[in-house]
C-alpha cells in the first residue's frame, strides 16, 4: 500500500468514526428521547407538557441541524488535515 | 379592494416574478440545464433546496396532520428533518464529488451496468411521477378557493406556469425561482403564526408561544389543549402511542425516504465543491425548520381556535348555534372542505369524538346524535388568517404561499423526471452519440411530456394522496437510498447484488403497501383491510419502507459475497468519491 493509499484510508476511517458517533446522537434524539424513552423523560416537564414530546416536536429538529454544521465543520477540518481538501 | 382582487394581485405578482427569474436565468446548454452550471452557493442552493423540499404536503397538510394527530403524528416533523442528517453524512458530498447529472448516473457507473441503470431509472420515475400527483392537486386546491375557478382549471393554470419556466429555464431557472419561491412561502407561513402565538399567548415568537401560557385561561396552552380535547372525548393533545415499533418505523421510513428522493439528491449537484455540499445540507435543514418548528405551533393554536369558535363558552356549555358560524366557516364550506350536519336538530354544531365508547354516555346526556362538523385537515394553514380576523393581504399572501409551495417541488421532481429521460435513458442507454443540442431537445421534451402527465393524473387521482406519497417514501427508502449508500460505503457490493437489492426492495415495498391499500391503488381491490390487526407485526404499510431497506441491504450483500467483486476500476471509483481531492465541476460528459 503507497503512502497516498494509508492516507486515504486512514482519512476514510475518521470519517466513518465520526458518522457513527453523530448517528448515535441523531437516533437518540429522534427514536431514544421523542419515542422510546419519553415514558423515562416523563418527569421533566416543559411548557405544560414533558421534554419527550419538546423533543419529537422541536428538540429533534434542532438537534439535526446542530449536527449538520458540527459535521461539515469537522470534515473541513479532517480535509485539511488529510490534505485531500479541494 | 375584494378579497378576490387581493388574492388574484398576490399570485399575479408572485407569477411575474417567476417568470421574470425565468428569463433571466434561462438554461444554455444542458450543464445549465441538469445543474445550472454547477456554481450554485450554498446558501442560494439550500434555500431552493428547501423549497424544491418543501410541498404542498408540508405546507398545507402537515400542521393539518400534526393538529389532528397530536403527539402521534410527530413522525412527520422528524422524519422530514432526519433525512437530511443521513443526506448531509451518507450521500450528497460523495454524490457531488462524483460529479455527473442524475442519481442513475452514478448507480449505472458504480456498479458498472446498465441494468442497474435502468433499475435507478424505473424507481426515480414511480417515485417523483407519483409525488407529483400531489403538488397538482395542491395546487389545485388553493387555486379554486382563492381565486374561485374549477379544481381543473387550477391544475391546467398550474401546469402552464411550471412549464414556462422549467422547460426554459432548466435547473438553473428551476433554482432561481425556488428562492423566490422560498421566500414566499416562508413569509406566508410565518406572519399569520406569529398573529394567533401574539393572540393565544402573548408571544410573537410560535416555537415559544406553543410552551407558553394561554393568556386567556393562565395555564399552559398545551395543558389548556389537552383540557379542551379530553372534554369533547378525543385523545389527550400530548398522549403517547401504544405502537412505538411502528412509530419508529414510519420515523424512520420517511428519514430515509427523504435522503433517497432523486429530485433532492440531484440539488446538491449544482454547488461548486464537496464542501459546500456539506454546508448546503445544513442551511437546507435551517431553512426548512424556520417552517418545521412553526408547524407544530399553528397546529396546536388552530386546533384550539378551532374548539373555543365551537364552544364559545367552554366544551361544557352549548354550543356555537349554526346561524352565528364565522365568516371563515361560510367561505370554506362552499368548496366542500367543511361540512355540517345537524343531527340533532338544534341547530347547535356539535364537535366531539363519537367513535369514543367511553365519551357516548356524555354525548346521550347532552342529547347529541353524533359529530355534526367535518373539517378536513387540509385547511388549517390556509384557514388561519381567516380564523385569526387578520387583514385581507394576509390572506394573498397564504395563497401565494401555498402555489409557491406546490409549483416549487412540481418543478424539481420534473427536472428530476426529464434529466433521468433526457440523460440516462436517450443519451447513455439508447443513443450515446446525441449532440449537446438534441439533449437540450430531449429534456426539454421529455420536461413537457412529464408536465403533461402529471396533469392528467392531478386531474384523474389514483386513491389519495396520502397514499401515494407514502408509495414515493417507501420506494425510495427501499430502492435508491440502499444502492446509493452501499455504492459509496462498500467496496464489495456489485452489480448483481445491487440489481437483485433494489428488484427484491421494491416487490416487496409496492406488494406490501397494495396488499392494504389497493392493487394499484384501486379503490376495493385491497386484499387485507387496512387495520392495526392486520398489519404484520403491527406495521403499518406507511412503515414498510425501512423493512424494505434493510431487504434491500442484506440481499445485495448476500448475492454480491456469493459471486466475483467489483473490477479494480470500479473499487478505483469508489476511492475517488470518499475524498473531496480532485472533484472539477459537473462533468459534461
Amino acid at each position: 500500500m503507497t503512502s497516498d493509499q494509508a492516507n486515504a484510508a486512514a482519512y476514510w476511517k475518521a470519517n466513518v468514526r465520526l458518522i457513527t458517533w453523530s448517528l448515535i446522537v441523531w437516533a437518540l434524539v429522534s427514536f431514544g428521547f421523542a419515542i422510546l424513552l419519553r415514558p423515562m423523560l416523563a418527569g421533566i416537564s416543559v411548557g405544560g407538557t414533558d421534554l419527550g414530546f419538546w423533543f419529537a416536536q422541536q428538540g429533534s429538529i434542532i438537534a439535526f441541524i446542530g449536527l449538520i454544521f458540527f459535521y461539515a465543520w469537522k470534515m473541513n477540518r479532517l480535509d485539511k488535515q488529510f490534505g485531500v481538501e479541494e | 379592494m375584494s378579497q378576490f382582487a387581493i388574492n388574484l394581485l398576490f399570485v399575479g405578482a408572485s407569477f411575474a416574478l417567476y417568470f421574470g427569474i425565468a428569463f433571466w436565468a434561462r438554461a444554455g446548454s444542458t450543464k445549465e440545464f441538469y445543474v445550472a452550471g454547477g456554481g450554485v452557493h450554498p446558501i442560494t442552493n439550500g434555500m431552493a433546496t428547501a423549497a424544491d423540499w418543501m410541498s404542498a404536503a408540508s405546507f398545507i397538510s402537515m400542521a393539518g396532520l400534526i393538529a389532528a394527530g397530536g403527539y402521534a403524528n410527530s413522525t412527520f416533523l422528524m422524519g422530514w428533518t432526519g433525512g437530511y442528517v443521513l443526506l448531509a453524512m451518507l450521500l450528497a458530498p460523495y454524490l457531488r464529488k462524483f460529479g455527473k447529472f442524475t442519481v442513475p448516473d452514478f448507480i449505472g457507473d458504480r456498479f458498472y451496468s446498465n441494468g442497474a441503470r435502468l433499475a435507478a431509472v424505473v424507481c426515480l420515475i414511480i417515485i417523483c411521477v407519483t409525488y407529483v400527483i400531489g403538488q397538482m392537486a395542491g395546487a389545485g386546491v388553493a387555486f379554486s378557493r382563492f381565486l374561485e375557478v374549477s379544481n381543473s382549471t387550477g391544475i391546467w393554470i398550474a401546469a402552464g406556469v411550471v412549464f414556462c419556466y422549467a422547460v426554459f429555464g432548466g435547473m438553473k431557472g428551476i433554482t432561481y425561482t425556488q428562492v423566490a419561491q422560498y421566500v414566499v412561502l416562508i413569509i406566508a407561513y410565518t406572519i399569520p403564526a406569529v398573529f394567533i402565538s401574539l393572540q393565544l399567548t402573548g408571544n410573537p415568537i410560535p416555537m415559544f408561544g406553543m410552551f407558553s401560557e394561554h393568556t386567556e385561561s393562565g395555564v399552559p396552552l398545551l395543558q389548556k389543549l389537552n383540557e379542551v380535547v379530553a372534554g369533547l372525548g378525543f385523545t389527550d393533545y400530548t398522549a403517547d402511542v401504544t405502537n412505538k415499533l411502528n412509530m419508529v418505523l414510519f420515523t424512520m421510513s420517511l428519514m430515509i425516504g427523504t435522503a433517497g428522493l432523486p429530485h433532492v439528491i440531484i440539488r446538491f449537484f449544482t454547488v461548486p465543491k464537496v464542501a459546500d455540499a456539506r454546508w448546503s445540507a445544513g442551511w437546507t435543514l435551517i431553512f426548512i425548520a424556520l417552517l418545521y418548528l412553526t408547524a407544530p405551533a399553528v397546529a396546536s393554536m388552530a386546533r384550539l381556535n378551532l374548539l373555543t369558535t365551537v364552544y364559545p363558552q367552554g366544551v361544557e356549555a352549548p354550543a356555537l348555534a349554526y346561524e352565528e358560524r364565522p365568516e371563515w366557516v361560510k367561505n370554506w364550506e362552499k368548496t366542500g372542505l367543511i361540512t355540517w350536519e345537524d343531527k340533532n336538530t338544534d341547530g347547535r354544531i356539535q364537535l366531539y369524538n363519537d367513535a369514543a365508547p367511553a365519551f357516548t354516555p356524555t354525548a346521550e346526556t347532552r342529547g347529541w346524535k353524533g359529530n355534526e362538523l367535518t373539517v378536513n385537515n387540509d385547511i388549517l394553514v390556509l384557514a388561519n388568517p381567516e380564523i385569526a380576523n387578520l387583514p385581507s393581504w394576509v390572506v394573498g399572501l397564504i395563497a401565494a404561499g401555498a402555489i409557491a409551495a406546490a409549483l416549487s417541488t412540481a418543478a424539481g421532481l420534473l427536472l428530476a423526471i426529464s434529466s433521468a429521460v433526457s440523460h440516462d435513458l436517450i443519451k447513455t442507454l439508447i443513443n450515446p452519440k446525441i449532440s449537446e443540442k438534441n439533449e437540450m431537445r430531449a429534456a426539454r421534451l421529455s420536461m413537457a411530456a412529464a408536465i403533461l402527465l402529471a396533469t392528467w393524473l392531478g386531474l384523474n387521482p389514483p386513491g389519495f394522496a396520502a397514499q401515494v406519497v407514502a408509495l414515493a417514501f417507501g420506494i425510495a427508502a427501499a430502492t435508491l437510498f440502499p444502492a446509493l449508500m452501499m455504492g459509496i460505503f462498500s467496496k464489495r457490493v456489485n452489480d448483481k447484488g445491487a440489481i437483485a437489492g433494489m428488484l427484491v426492495g421494491l416487490v416487496f415495498t409496492v406488494v406490501y403497501i397494495f396488499l392494504y391499500l389497493g392493487w394499484f391503488f384501486i379503490p376495493g381491490t385491497a386484499t387485507l383491510a387496512n387495520t392495526p390487526e392486520n398489519w404484520m407485526f403491527g406495521i403499518s404499510p406507511l412503515s414498510i419502507g425501512t423493512v424494505g431497506a434493510v431487504i434491500n441491504f442484506a440481499v445485495a450483500y448476500a448475492v454480491s459475497l456469493a459471486t466475483v467483486a467489483p473490477p479494480k476500476e470500479i473499487q478505483e471509483l469508489v476511492e475517488s468519491v470518499r475524498t473531496p481531492k480532485g472533484a472539477g465541476g459537473a462533468l459534461s460528459h
